[in-house]
C-alpha cells in the first residue's frame, strides 16, 4: 500500500516545490519508489526545480482526461533511481482537476509506488483541496512569519474538516511541521518568530526546521533538488527531515546561529 | 516623540509582538471555524428591529469588532437623522412609556450614536 504525503501552506511562496522537490528525492535515495506529483495547474514549476523541464510530453491533466497513459506523462529521474516526475498542464486551469480524476491516477500510482508525494499550489480551492483530499500524511511548510503561519492555520482546520480522511470518519491525516526558511541570527535578534513559537501556536509536532540558505537558489538554477548538495545547510536540514519522517531520531541542527570562525567563513559559500 | 525616537526607544522585540497578535487573532479565527459567520445576521436583525422605530440610512450602520485577548468587544454605531428624534419619541410614546422616560439610544443627539457593546468572552 502506498502512502500519499501533501506538501501544502497555503501561503505561497514559502518552499513547498522546493521541499517537495527535496523530500521525493531524499526518499528515493532512501529505497522507496517515489512519484512527486505538480498540483499547481497552469503554473508548472515542478519539472524546473526537478531539472526534467525538457523532457515533458504529457502531463497530469491529460492522463486525467485519457489523453495519454499515466507510463507515457511519468518521468523518470536520470540521476536518483526509484524517482519519478508527474508534471502539471501550463495551460489547462484548476478544474480540469476532477475528484474522481484523480483518485483514478492515485489508485493507478498507488499500485507501483511506496510514496506519493503532492506538491500543492497556494491557496484553499481546487488545487489545493484537490491536492490534500486523499493525504494520509500532511507536511505543512511555514515560514516563520505571520501570514504564513496563520495561512498554515487554515489548511489545518481544512484537512481537518474537508479531506477524505475526515469526510468520512477514518484516522485523521498526520500533520507535521517544516519551518522553512529559517534564519537564526534574526531569531536572535528578536526580528523573527523562533521555532517554539510556531510549535506553541500551530500545536502540531515538528518535523524540521530548514535553515534560510542560498544553497536553494543555486540548486534551483541548476535543477537540482538542494537535498543533493550535500555540504549545504539547507540539504542537510532536508535529509535529517526525510529520516525523521520515516521514524529516525535525529536532533535538530541549523536552529541557532552558527559560530563564524575562520574555518566556516571561508566555507560560507556552501551555506 | 520623534519618528526616530519611536523606532529606537522600541523596547519590545517585533517577534514577539508577532507572536502575541497571532495568539489572539488565531483563536478567534478557530473558535468561529466550527460555528458559520454570524455578524452579517446580527447585524441585519439588529438593524431590523430599529428599524421598526427609527428611519436609518444603511450607509450610516458601522459595526467594528474588536477582537482582545481576554475579551472581544462588538459595537454598533447608527447614526441617526436630526428629524428622526421627534418620530422615535412619538414611537415611544405610543408605546405608552412615561413621558421622560429615558430610552437612552433614540434620545441621543442627531449624530450621535446608538452605542450596542457586547461582550464575548473565548
Ligand atoms: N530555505 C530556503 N532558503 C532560501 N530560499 C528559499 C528557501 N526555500 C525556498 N526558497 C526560495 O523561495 C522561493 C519560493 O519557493 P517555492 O518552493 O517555489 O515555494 P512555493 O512552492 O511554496 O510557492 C523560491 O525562490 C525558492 O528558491
Ligand atoms: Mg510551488
Amino acid at each position: 500500500m502506498s502512502k500519499i504525503i501533501v506538501m501544502t501552506s497555503g501561503k505561497g511562496g514559502v518552499g513547498k516545490t522546493t521541499s517537495s522537490a527535496a523530500f521525493a528525492t531524499g526518499l528515493a535515495l532512501r529505497g522507496f519508489k517515489t512519484v512527486v506529483i505538480d498540483f499547481d495547474v497552469g503554473l508548472r514549476n515542478l519539472d524546473l526545480v526537478m531539472g526534467c523541464e525538457r523532457r515533458v510530453v504529457f502531463d497530469f491533466i491529460n492522463v486525467i482526461n485519457g489523453e495519454a497513459k499515466l507510463n507515457q506523462a511519468l518521468i523518470k529521474d536520470k540521476r536518483i533511481e526509484n524517482l519519478y516526475i508527474l508534471p502539471t498542464s501550463q495551460t489547462r486551469d484548476k478544474d480540469a482537476l476532477t475528484r474522481e480524476g484523480v483518485e483514478k491516477v492515485l489508485n493507478e500510482l498507488s499500485k507501483e509506488f511506496d510514496y506519493i508525494l503532492c506538491d500543492s499550489p497556494a491557496g484553499i480551492e481546487r488545487g489545493a483541496l484537490m491536492s490534500l483530499y486523499f493525504a494520509d500524511h500532511a507536511i505543512i511548510v511555514t515560514n516563520p512569519e505571520v501570514s504564513s503561519v496563520r495561512d498554515s492555520d487554515r489548511i489545518l482546520g481544512v484537512l481537518n474538516s474537508r479531506s477524505r480522511r475526515a469526510e468520512q470518519g477514518l484516522e485523521p491525516v498526520t500533520q507535521q511541521l517544516l519551518l522553512t526558511r529559517y534564519d537564526p541570527e534574526r531569531v536572535e535578534k528578536g526580528e523573527m518568530l523562533k521555532v517554539d513559537d510556531v510549535l506553541e501556536i500551530l500545536a502540531i509536532p515538528l518535523l524540521g526546521v530548514i535553515p534560510e540558505s542560498q544553497a536553494v537558489l543555486r540548486a534551483s538554477n541548476v535543477g537540482m533538488p538542494v537535498i543533493l548538495d550535500e555540504v549545504s545547510n539547507a540539504g542537510l536540514a532536508y535529509s535529517d527531515a526525510v529520516g525523521r519522517f520515516l521514524g529516525e531520531d535525529i536532533e535538530h541542527r541549523f536552529v541557532t546561529p552558527q559560530k563564524k570562525g575562520l574555518f566556516s567563513r571561508l566555507l560560507r559559500r556552501s551555506a | 516623540m520623534s519618528i526616530f525616537n519611536f523606532f529606537r526607544a522600541a523596547p519590545r522585540a517585533s517577534a514577539v509582538q508577532a507572536k502575541e497578535r497571532l495568539q489572539i487573532v488565531m483563536a478567534h479565527e478557530r473558535a468561529g471555524r466550527s460555528g458559520p459567520d454570524y455578524l452579517p445576521m446580527l447585524q441585519q436583525e439588529l438593524l431590523a428591529v430599529i428599524a421598526k422605530y427609527v428611519n436609518i440610512d444603511e450607509n450610516k450602520v458601522e459595526v467594528k469588532l474588536d477582537r482582545g485577548g481576554d475579551c472581544s468587544t462588538l459595537e454598533v454605531n447608527i447614526e441617526l437623522p436630526a428629524r428622526e428624534q421627534a418620530k422615535a419619541a412619538a414611537a415611544t410614546k405610543a408605546a405608552e412609556k412615561p413621558a421622560g422616560n429615558d430610552v437612552g439610544a433614540v434620545k441621543r443627539p442627531a449624530g450621535g450614536a446608538v452605542g450596542n457593546a457586547g461582550k464575548k468572552r473565548i
